[in-house]
């Protein structure tokens, strides 16, 4: 190569560099020339950044189609006045932060949200405030994108006409960290979700599932609060799911859990709390998930366990306070319960090795009566009751005679 | 008749039987609480015990005291006194003297240990349940004159109440349950005060949630305010129909 043609192709390289470096700038601010958020992402070109000033701006459906960043400054609000959806990004590098988004309406037909991304990639929602957006934000068939630190607020009063708070529609590497989601349908909802993370989300309030899970694979969990929604979490379908240190709290109501365990294989569930929820773990067709280290207390029933179950292990939990600790549909037992601890168990460690001397049975046989007869639940807690229990767990005729902990532990763990 | 009540209350309060029920109540109160810790598990204790225990001392020893009372009764109807002031004041004074011990034996260390609306609600419930086994105890012993067949019906309406009643309403459960039974169930309570007494309290804990897992009716009816009047009035009735049949019985009985 000639030294004339290398300093051109330098040349070139700087150009295109300064060019970058060179990126537009717009200023959306009320009373000036610019002072709708329109016009400036018309007139942006790739790699541009709009910065949008405080006020109010009664726009809507703001397709984003090249690399663009768009940020708030004093948290300006987008007001979509109960119309259609605001932001859709249909584009790769979009970043979206510090805007407060609010009133889309109610839609049968179409699912608006307050920000859609379509088959996009690396975008990034970030502190955002999205207040009453029927859907908030919604992605589809995007990969590798992060939505974080938003606060999703819906005003739902009912299920059939309330969206999901993060909605995610098939997609890889998404990241869900830091968001406060309320009153919504869900809170967060997966779909065909591979290989993502949620982590340190609060998920509250909502009318159905803090958090909807299915046919997604390989995702991980950690560390979110699900509290008062109307059905807790909802996890089906799905395979290599590591479940960690969440907590399930208050999920209270007829056909309320901590969290659903349906048709679900190979996960990990540890260190997580259940508090105060009407079932706290309900499995249904769920198979060697390894269930360990968790805190199960003042649940009504701690777990559900069907007889569909297969080849799970619960080891190392403690079962403290709950009326129930396990109640189960079938006679026979194809799971293994280890080392963990009971509150109800009744028995001693004359050895002191900290493990009881005899095993424990933690399905109750009231648990089982009320199971098949709901309205048994009035003699909860009465003397027959308590004394036909008794003998049941001495001599087991109805509870599944297998389905026992053959080293309780005597004292609680600390799992943290 | 209020001195009749003075002196049979003052005459009670001494009574070794009592004082020792009363202390008992008081121990196990405390026991439950330092035993169990938490809160909630141990009013769940404390009622367990109280619907066994209460009941039970209340009716057995009413009735024997009736009957130990008899001689001093014939004695007072040779003086120009109501026969129904008679029974009333012996009514009034074991409803007292057993109120106070149930007061002091219960009331007392829930309300240091653990002041909350179901603590208030069990200590309610026990003192009506008090009163309606003094009820049943002296329709009892009005009624059969014999001493060890009226303890035998004591004994028996005890067992009758806290045992064989859920025996047969889980049995009828079992047999009926593919019917909607939920209503039915609701009017069934009403047929114990033990049991409604329990599920009263029930609901003022965290297991009312798992009450209302089924029973929508259930729930309803006892977490609204009218349902809990309405279960308080039917406790009332309890405690009120015995004791006014075995006024009429006592009024018209030839001693």
């Amino acid at each position: 190569m000639k030294p004339g043609f290398f300093l051109l192709w330098l040349m070139a390289f700087f150009l295109v560099l300064t060019h970058e470096l060179e990126a537009g700038t717009f200023h959306v601010k009320k009373g000036s020339s610019l002072d709708t958020i329109q016009e400036a992402v018309a007139l942006a070109s790739a790699g541009d950044t709009i910065f949008i000033y405080e006020g109010t701006y009664l726009e809507n459906q703001l397709v984003i189609s090249i690399p663009l960043t768009l940020i708030g400054v004093n948290k300006p609000v987008i007001d979509s006045q109960g119309g259609d959806e605001i932001f859709i990004i249909r584009a790769d590098q979009v970043l979206i932060q510090g805007l407060t988004l609010q009133n889309i309406g109610i839609s049968h037909l179409k699912d608006r949200a307050a920000i859609r991304i379509v088959e996009a990639k690396n975008v990034t929602i970030d502190k955002n405030i999205l207040i009453n957006t029927f859907f908030g934000i919604y992605l589809q068939n995007s990969s590798q994108c992060r939505v974080q630190n938003n606060t999703i607020r819906g005003e739902a009063y009912d299920e059939v006409n309330a969206g999901n708070a993060i909605h995610i529609w098939k997609g890889s590497q998404m990241e869900v960290i830091n968001n406060h989601l309320s009153h919504h349908r869900d809170g967060i909802y997966f779909e065909f979700v591979d290989q993502s993370l949620i982590h340190s989300n609060i998920s509250q309030d909502n009318m159905r599932y803090g958090l909807h899970f299915m046919f997604s694979n390989y995702d991980t969990y950690e560390e979110n609060t699900f509290q008062r929604n109307g059905a807790g979490v909802a996890v089906m379908f799905s395979k290599h799911i590591k479940m960690v240190k969440n907590t399930f709290e208050e999920n209270w109501g007829g056909s309320s859990y901590g969290i659903l365990l349906k048709e679900i294989s190979d996960g990990l569930m540890a260190q997580n709390t259940f508090i105060r929820n009407t079932i706290g773990v309900y499995a249904e067709g769920a198979s060697r998930i390894k269930i360990e280290k968790n805190d199960f207390i003042n649940n009504g029933k701690a777990m559900d366990i069907k007889g569909n179950c297969i080849d799970n292990e619960i080891l190392a939990n403690n079962f403290i306070g709950n009326t129930f600790e396990v109640l189960t549909n079938s006679r026979s037992n194809l799971n293994h319960f280890e080392g963990n601890y009971w509150a109800q168990y009744k028995g001693y460690d004359l050895d002191k090795d900290g493990i009881g001397d005899f095993p424990h049975r933690p399905v109750n046989l009231f648990a089982l009566i009320t199971d098949k007869i709901p309205a048994a639940n009035m003699l909860l807690h009465s003397f027959l009751v308590n004394a036909l229990d008794m003998a049941e767990r001495m001599f087991p005729e109805i509870i599944p005679e297998h389905l026992s902990d053959e080293r309780p532990r005597i004292k609680p763990l600390a799992n943290d | 008749m209020f001195n009749i009540t003075k002196f049979i209350v003052s005459d009670l309060i001494k009574n070794w039987i009592l004082v020792l029920y009363s202390v008992f109540l008081l121990l196990a109160t405390l026991g439950f609480f330092l035993l169990e810790g938490q809160g909630d598990k141990a009013i769940l204790g404390v009622l367990n015990l109280t619907l066994l225990l209460v009941p039970m001392i209340t009716v057995i020893f009413s009735t024997i005291y009736y009957y130990n009372m008899y001689e001093f009764m014939v004695l007072l109807l040779a003086q120009p006194l109501k026969r129904s002031r008679i029974l009333a004041s012996i009514f009034l004074g074991l409803g007292i003297a057993f109120g106070l011990a149930v007061g002091l034996g219960l009331g007392l260390p829930l309300w240091i240990l653990h002041p909350t609306p179901v603590a208030l609600m069990l200590v309610g419930v026990a003192l009506l349940l008090t009163v309606i086994f003094i009820g049943l105890a002296l329709l009892v012993a009005v009624w059969v004159r014999d001493k060890a067949r009226g303890m035998g019906f004591a004994l028996f309406l005890w067992v009758y109440f806290v045992l064989i009643f859920d025996g047969l309403v889980l049995l009828m459960m079992y047999n009926f349950s593919d019917y909607p039974i939920g209503k039915v169930v609701l009017f069934i309570t009403f047929l114990n005060p033990v049991d409604l007494g329990r599920i009263m309290v029930l609901m003022q804990t965290e297991a009312a949630a798992l009450m209302g897992y089924s029973g929508a009716i259930f729930r309803q009816f006892f977490s609204e305010w009218w349902g809990l009047i309405a279960s308080l009035l039917i406790m009332l009735v309890w405690a009120l129909v015995p004791a006014a049949i075995s006024f009429r019985m006592f009024r018209v009985k030839d001693l």
